[in-house]
């Protein structure tokens, strides 16, 4: 059994809206000294495979449906 | 080919919720549509219930959350019809039949690759994004719209070029975005093969911004169509303005409520393309 962290977030450059509502949100609540917020998608995915086989697949995941390549970076964690 | 002869596929799957409208519409100006499941297209369903892309002229990709938007708007529609759909849809597009995405559907068109289409009828990976609005925020508005085709578009030849339109608008996420180290070029060439359609204006004809642009699009892009100009994609909803009574100032103007709404075009545009071509 595999465990995979696959973790989309945004390309450098890219508008965060969200990161940026919240990092206002925080600072509306009183909390102080926030440098930036940025908003990043995790999905775990649990696999009944080999490893090798799991990071090959998961690429495929993120190709086909996990990420958009215009504005998204991916990485993949295997545990 | 007479009209009521001109057969529209309106695709849905789960979550998809203007489809109704998009049929009313083009059932208003005499074609044939069917709400049609993507099931039903991939023979993932009763006998009965079976049907072949190949068999419509027009295919539209109304708008809605499918499946819940999640991931990101319109991908699991769009990631379903490429692994299942791929070769009917290419080659329904590069027989010049209309398709046309509209909100969620441009989504989808932008996340299949067929839009902007850049080099060819579907490309392997998107080149484009349709990412979270600027404002962080659903945006539920009308939008005038400065119609900038100058004739390639099959679905707007009914209306002049540099008119203004009003169609409402309903997205979270509907900032086009390009790559950034290529945007400039990929924006230059969208305006010089005659792809830019419809962008988002203020009511001085100018290029505003928020809340004119209401989710922050790069050129104020609102619709686009491909290379050849038969796939429409944007945002903004013509089937919710097919009758002007739908048009939240008809009472203040001379029009009739039952005359005709900017949306209509649209779908006329379509139905002459296809019964003038086929």
């Amino acid at each position: 059994m595999v465990l995979a962290d696959v973790r989309i977030e945004l390309k450098p450059g890219v508008a965060d809206p969200e990161g940026q509502n919240t990092k206002k949100a925080l600072e509306l609540l009183g909390f102080q000294g926030i440098k930036g917020v940025r908003s990043i998608k995790l999905f775990e995915i649990n696999l009944d495979m080999p490893k090798e086989e799991a990071k090959k697949a998961c690429e495929e995941m993120c190709r086909k449906l996990l990420a958009n390549p215009v504005i998204h970076n991916y990485r993949i964690d295997l545990k | 080919m007479k009209s009521d002869e001109v057969k529209v596929c309106i695709l849905r799957i789960e979550g998809t919720n203007c489809e109704e409208e998009t049929f009313a519409a083009f059932k208003e100006v005499g074609a044939s549509p069917e709400k049609v499941h993507l099931k039903q297209l991939v023979g993932a369903c009763p006998a009965e219930l079976k049907r072949r892309l190949q068999d419509y002229h027009v295919l539209a990709l109304p708008g809605g959350f499918s499946a819940g938007d999640y991931v990101r708007a319109g991908a699991i529609f769009a990631a379903r019809m490429k692994s299942t759909l791929s070769l009917d849809l290419k080659k329904f597009v590069s027989t010049e039949r209309p398709v046309i995405g509209i909100c969620n559907g441009f989504q989808i068109l932008v996340e299949l690759g067929v839009l902007p289409g850049l080099d060819g009828v579907m490309s392997d990976e998107p080149q484009a994004a349709l990412s979270t609005n600027a404002s962080g925020r659903f945006e539920c508005i009308p939008t005038l719209l400065k119609h900038e085709n100058r004739g390639k578009s099959v679905f707007t030849r009914k209306i002049e070029t540099g008119r203004v339109v009003m169609f409402p608008c309903a997205h979270a996420e509907g900032n086009f975005m390009l790559p950034s180290e290529k945007q400039e070029r990929i924006l230059d060439q969208l305006e010089s093969e005659d792809q830019m359609v419809f962008r988002y204006v203020g009511p001085a004809g100018d290029y505003a911004g928020y809340p004119w642009n209401p989710n922050g699009s790069v050129r104020n892009i609102a619709g686009i169509c491909n290379p050849a100009g038969n796939v429409l994609g944007l945002m903004p909803h013509p089937e919710r303005v097919f009758h002007r009574c739908t048009h939240p100032d008809w009472t203040r103007s001379e029009m009739r409520p039952d005359g005709e709404g900017d949306g209509r075009a649209v779908f006329e545009s379509a139905l002459d393309y296809v019964r003038r071509k086929f």
